[in-house]
């Protein structure tokens, strides 16, 4: 907590619900031309690429999506009849280098509802310079800009929000007990600008327990780590350290 | 009439064209001696060899005549503004001109005629000419009349007389059976009382109605001409005082020159060609498309830029040419009045941007095949060639990713039913908790080899929570190879 750069600020973290420390958080969902990270906490995990695709903006513009060779081994490609009205224009080359010219070719084209980057591993020309450089074209163009990498990267980046997602078992499913049923996924949000870190079990609104999902803004819900201590707490505790 | 250029024998020496007909080779084209010799268009070669052992064969290039005739066509135009390959039944054997107005700047029409045939002999080119007040009858004396028969509303008439009805370009059926009925010639088919024939020939289509050919030929009905427009070409090109090995400085000029070319021809370029010519005398070049027209010059140099690396200059080169090959109508373009750009130009050219850079095979949008097989659902179309397509709707789940080819697992303890509790996937060991399945789904016959197996696809969660999509590829006993495998295909979010 020391060590982080909203240390000192009065975080508010939304409305709490009052259902004993479960609260809908606010989501990445409302679309900020922002650089965000998303990283695979395990191989070949697609609940990085589901996370970002929940996350992107609903919109009948198309999706850049630009993978280099190594995660389309690694990850396997985006496979088209899963996406529900998302048009992807994909991108596929051999090399970071020239997945990281695609997005900034992207991210500064107003024409594109987004820009998804994936990269596996840690290329060396995937720097804080090269993130920095993506940054500042999602933020003038107003493109949200995704990065996903896969394989065991720890580094610096100038992501504005940088999260690691990984699977959770999933809820029960409603007909069949030996069945995995709707996806629940851990995100942690471990670098933030302007809001607080934090760990979430995310699920989907109205995958299985039949709550509709088309009015609502988002269709995620963000629920607090049970163990870790409610929401309240954690703002109240915030609120003491800054004082 | 323009055979492939090479050595002929002598001009007494038949030479006949020979095309492929139903049954061999048929002649196409005779020469002057064949001619004289009573050699026929449309005899078979092999007769005719035997008949005049000295003959001459050459093949027929009629594709090359038909192309060969257009861009005479066109270089017609130097004569006056409307000219247009003329033919029958799809086959072009002539040039129209429509010389009104324009006679006189060559000293009259005799004169015209003359330098006409001057010029096609220069060309190396034989001609037959003729000139008439209408494109009909202009048509039949060049095939029928004399050399160079020229006549003129007064006496149009008695210069079509003598014609054989043939001339008309009738179908066969009919002048044969104008022949029966005595109307051999132009002249007694004009002489007989209309109203009979009109009868006679009501139900016939125009185009091969003797009758309202005769009218057109005659200037009784209208018959205008209709030359195709001339293709725009817009190239601009720069000089340079001595030799220079980089091209980028020049480029910019270039490109604004095009783009001024294209405004005022309001096209937009669909693709471009940028041309060095070296001191050596060699040149190169580079081509770009873009997606969408354009004449953006800003555009054309980002573009053409990224070619330039692969350019050998040599030792420097001094003229450059930037060229639209291919145009299209692009009038202008107005932002939208809230300032906002017009979203699809702006993926248009960043489909350019791409596809410049990475090459048509990289930048793609998905197309839809209907097929049970998961892997051949999806088709990846060159983002410059398609569009955007709806995606399919697959009633069941259908994993977030798809590995193309399959991975094979390794089978650490197999169960009777379902897919196995314990694999190893990736020299990774997994254990099975949950699954769901299976979903069979059968070989295509009309599309698989012979021998391919059926697949059983089943959702299985391991214990950390991630979803994989395995299937079992074939089953024990179906006598198509040994034990089934077990492949992972995809991955579901």
């Amino acid at each position: 907590m020391m060590s982080d750069s909203s240390y000192g600020q009065l975080v508010r973290l939304g409305r709490t619900s009052g259902m004993g420390g479960v609260a809908d958080m606010p989501t990445p969902d409302v679309p900020q031309p922002v650089l965000k990270d998303a990283l695979s906490a395990r191989p070949f995990d697609a609940a990085v690429t589901a996370f970002v695709l929940a996350c992107l903006p609903r919109s009948k513009l198309p999706v850049l999506w630009v993978q280099d060779r190594a995660s389309r081994l690694e990850n396997g490609r985006v496979y088209g009849p899963a996406l529900r009205g998302v048009k992807l224009l994909r991108v596929d080359v051999s090399h970071a280098r020239d997945v990281l010219w695609a997005m900034e070719e992207g991210a500064a084209c107003a024409g594109l509802s987004a820009v998804v980057g994936e990269v596996h591993g840690a290329p060396p020309v995937l720097d804080f310079t090269a993130t920095k450089r993506l940054a500042l074209r999602a933020e003038t163009s107003g493109v949200p800009v995704w990065l996903i990498r896969s394989g065991a990267v720890e580094g610096l980046s100038a992501a504005r929000e940088r999260w690691r997602i990984s699977s959770l078992p999933s809820d029960a499913h409603p007909h069949n007990t030996a069945a995995p049923g709707a996806p629940v996924w851990e995100a942690e949000l471990f670098r933030a600008r302007g809001r607080a870190p934090g760990t979430w079990t995310v699920s989907r609104v109205g995958s299985h327990d039949g709550r509709a999902a088309e009015g609502s803004e988002n269709n995620l819900r963000f629920l607090s780590r049970s163990g870790d201590g409610s929401l309240e707490a954690d703002d109240s505790h915030t609120a003491h350290a800054a004082g | 009439m323009t055979a492939i250029q090479r050595t002929l024998p002598d001009e007494a020496v038949p030479v006949v064209l020979a095309a492929t007909g139903t049954h061999g080779l048929v002649v196409h084209a005779v020469n002057a001696a064949g001619a004289a010799r009573g050699i026929l268009a449309g005899a078979r070669v092999v007769d005719v060899q035997a008949i005049h052992p000295d003959l001459h064969v050459e093949q027929a290039d009629v594709s090359g005549d038909q192309a060969m005739l257009k861009r005479v066509a066109l270089w017609a135009r130097r004569w006056c503004p409307w000219t247009v390959v003329d033919g029958y039944g799809g086959v072009a054997d002539g040039i129209l001109l429509d010389v009104r107005g324009a006679a006189h700047l060559f000293g009259g029409e005799a004169r015209l005629l003359r330098d006409m045939h001057a010029r096609l002999v220069m060309q190396g080119l034989s001609a037959r000419l003729a000139l008439a007040p209408t494109r009909g009858a202009a048509q039949m004396l060049a095939r029928f009349g004399v050399q160079g028969a020229m006549c003129d509303d007064a006496d149009v008439v008695e210069l079509l007389a003598p014609l054989p009805v043939a001339a008309l370009r009738l179908p066969r059926e009919t002048v044969r059976l104008l022949e029966r009925l005595g109307l051999r010639t132009l002249g007694a088919l004009e002489a007989v009382p209309r109203v009979g024939l009109m009868r006679r020939f009501a139900g016939t289509a125009e185009a091969v109605n003797p009758l309202v050919l005769l009218d057109r030929a005659l200037g009784r009905s209208a018959d205008p001409l209709d030359a195709p427009a001339e293709a725009v070409r817009c190239l601009a090109r720069v000089r340079m005082a001595e030799p220079v090995i980089d091209p980028l400085p020049w480029l910019e000029g270039l490109a604004d020159d095009l783009a001024a070319q294209l405004a005022q021809a309001e096209q937009g370029a669909r693709q471009l060609r940028v041309t060095i010519y070296r001191v050596d005398g060699e040149w190169r070049s580079r081509d770009v498309s873009t997606a969408q027209a354009s004449r953006d010059a800003a555009h054309f140099v980002r573009l053409v830029a990224g070619k330039l690396d692969g350019i050998d200059p040599g030792f420097g080169f001094d003229l450059m040419t930037l060229e639209a090959l291919r145009v299209e109508p692009l009038s202008l373009r107005q932002d939208r009045l809230d300032g906002g750009r017009d979203a699809g130009a702006d993926v248009a050219a960043l489909l350019d941007r791409l596809t410049a850079k990475l090459g048509p095979s990289k930048v793609t949008w998905d197309a839809w095949v209907q097929s049970h097989k998961p892997e051949r659902v999806a088709r990846a179309v060159p983002a410059l060639a398609g569009g955007e397509e709806a995606a399919v709707e697959v009633a069941r789940e259908r994993p977030l990713r798809l590995f193309d080819p399959a991975e094979e697992v390794v089978v650490l303890y197999a169960v009777p039913e379902g897919p196995p509790a314990r694999f190893s996937w990736r020299r990774v060991a997994f254990l099975m908790v949950r699954f769901e399945g299976p979903e069979r789904i059968a070989p295509e016959w009309w599309r698989d080899r012979a021998g391919t197996r059926l697949r059983d696809y089943y959702k299985v969660e391991v214990t950390d929570g991630r979803r994989l999509w395995l299937f079992r590829e074939g089953i024990v006993g179906d006598a198509r190879g040994g034990a089934p495998r077990w492949f992972v295909q995809g991955v579901f979010g």
